[in-house]
């Protein structure tokens, strides 16, 4: 049995709810689909268990009613864990990650920044990467979001008076 | 005795040493750096966002542009997704291509810290040294690709140009004359007193810390950790070829230093393999303009460690998202564990000896005071000739190698 089938037998023994919801799209790549509820549980166990103990970046995505993130975790051998969940887009709050890996940090703040998904228990620190006089309601990564078009205007009269 | 006072120094953004903004504010006591916080985003460009609006096509060009170093690596890294999505049977021989402009990018890449390295640390001749020899391999590159930088090799489904015979002997001249130049590099780094008494137990990252900070590339491997995604997580070529994963144990930006030459002789190894081997047959599929729903995870190992792109697709010919994290991203959280309680002269190439990136990853680093009572404004300039000053102070001095160097 190949290491993926392994790591899928695992966690489908450990939670049962998984069943049917782990893909190995090929080899060395895992996506998984928890629910939020179940998250912390899976990717406790995924990390202190299974040790997948690097984490290669959060991925989130404006999936409409609600934002899907990713927590793209890998282990020694290569095997990259992709574990996908879903926050509603009314409340969307999701716990930190930084008691597992302290890098997160930055991944976090950028999902805070470009979508606006609020991390719980972060520690304070500085923005990114957007700059810090940002319209605090602005998430750029948002589908709808698009630059506002006065400030396009804007920037074009004072060229063409300029010039 | 008057109690030494507390400092603020802000450096940056507009930032004169590594050609890009960066901000950078140090709390001092004395000379004794007292904490830093990471401050980044002056070079965010929205380079994701603007990929969903664009095809496929025209976002390979855009992701190219990311890195003006590593071009091919972001390319490589967002076609590898895409394929994966498509289900596109790349040809071998495409495969090898872009294993051999990656190889010969990391090269050109690591001649240029080390060129970098030397002028942090006022070893100026080193620089001349490396970014002359560079050229060699920029010519190269030329010749295959039509570039310096930003190639145009890849495109969805393979590479856009062979490579004759003709091209495959410059290859190879070239890598005879650039390995020549690294042994001499290696025995300057490991025998000289003066690099290795400069670059020695500055900028400690310990192993432990590398992995809990999840550092990645030589800044990872040159403090013990074993981590290479050409072998943990083979693409392109990768798979068929031998080459070692140097690591080395010191810990320090000396063990960077030597990870990075070390490693040069390696992909030296890896291009001859490529040429000897390279099958024959076509250099690419054809693509479809519209990919399949799906999504895929792409890793690559660029000279400054792991890149990772995520593409999902929505059946158009437009992304529904990429998503695109560059390795100094991954290793800038380990600037502030170096830092800690070292002296000001040592932050120029703890900094550069990450090699870092700011376009990839903004896509800076700040060092703020806790209570300040005094700031003061300092250039990056002057900061490195404080940094040069103050070693000579110490007695590790580069005129005397200057000298000789530049009198060979």
């Amino acid at each position: 049995m190949s290491l993926e089938e392994k790591i899928k037998q695992a966690l489908v023994s450990k939670f049962d709810f998984l069943a049917g919801r782990i893909v190995i799209s090929r080899p060395r790549r895992i996506f998984i689909q928890v629910e939020l509820e179940r998250l912390n549980d899976v990717f406790d166990y995924a990390v202190k268990q299974l040790v997948f103990s690097h984490l290669c970046t959060i991925t989130g995505l404006d999936e409409g009613l609600t934002f899907g993130v990713v927590y793209h975790i890998a282990d020694k051998n290569g095997i990259v864990l992709n574990l996908r969940t879903a926050v509603p887009k009314i409340n969307p709050v999701l716990r930190t990650i930084t008691f597992y890996f302290p890098g997160a940090e930055i991944y976090e703040r950028e999902l805070m920044d470009l979508l606006g998904v609020k991390i719980d228990s972060l520690p304070p620190g500085l923005r990114y990467p957007l700059p810090d006089d940002w319209p605090q309601d602005e998430f750029p990564l948002r589908k709808g979001w698009k630059p506002k078009a006065e400030n396009r205007e804007q920037k074009t009269e004072n060229r063409e008076q300029k010039t | 005795m008057r109690e030494q006072r507390k400092f603020k120094i802000p450096i940056g953004p507009q930032h004169p040493a590594l050609k890009e903004p960066e901000s950078f504010s140090v709390a001092l006591k004395g000379e004794k750096i007292l904490g830093v916080d990471i401050r980044l985003g002056y070079n965010h460009r929205g380079i994701e966002k603007a990929c969903e609006e664009r095809t496929y096509v025209q976002d390979v060009y855009l992701i190219e542009r990311i890195c003006g170093i590593c071009s091919h690596t972001h390319s490589t890294c967002f076609v590898q997704a895409v394929e994966e999505i498509a289900q596109l049977a790349v040809p071998k021989r495409a495969l090898y291509i872009r294993t051999l402009v990656g190889e010969l990018e990391r090269v050109h890449s690591h001649y240029l810290w080390l060129g970098v390295a030397g002028h942090e640390i006022g070893f100026d001749t080193l620089l001349m040294y490396t970014w002359r020899d560079r050229e060699a391999i920029m010519d190269i590159l030329a010749l295959l690709t039509g570039n310096r930088v930003n190639y145009g090799i890849n495109t969805i489904g393979g590479v856009r140009r062979d490579i004759d015979s003709a091209q495959t002997k410059e290859v190879l001249k070239a890598v005879e004359q650039l390995e020549e130049r690294t042994h001499y590099y290696i025995e300057i780094a490991t025998e000289d007193m003066a690099i290795s008494k400069r670059l020695s137990g500055v900028g400690m990252l310990p192993q432990e810390d590398a992995l809990r900070l999840g550092a990645v590339g030589p800044t990872a491997r040159g403090s013990g950790v074993n981590r290479d995604v050409r072998r943990d997580d083979p693409y392109a070529a990768y798979e068929e070829l031998s080459f070692d994963v140097i690591t080395d144990t010191h810990c320090d930006v000396y063990g960077r230093t030597v990870v990075r030459l070390k490693e040069l002789l390696e992909s030296f190894k890896i291009i001859r393999q490529v040429l000897k081997n390279m099958p024959q047959g076509p250099i690419a599929v054809k693509a479809p303009r519209k990919i399949p729903a799906g999504e895929a995870l792409s890793r690559y190992e660029a000279p400054r460690g792991e890149d990772v792109h995520y593409v999902k697709a929505n059946g158009t010919d437009k992304p529904e998202r990429v998503k695109v994290r560059a390795p100094t991203l991954a290793n800038v959280r380990t600037v502030k564990q170096m830092l800690k309680d070292r002296f000001l002269a040592d932050m120029p190439i703890v900094i550069a000896a990450i090699d870092p990136c700011f376009s990839c990853t903004d896509r800076m680093v700040e060092i703020k005071n806790v209570d300040s009572e005094k700031e003061k404004i300092i250039s990056w300039p002057e900061l490195r000739s404080l940094s040069i000053e103050w070693y000579k102070a110490q007695g590790v001095d580069f005129t005397k190698l200057n000298k000789k160097l530049g009198n060979v």
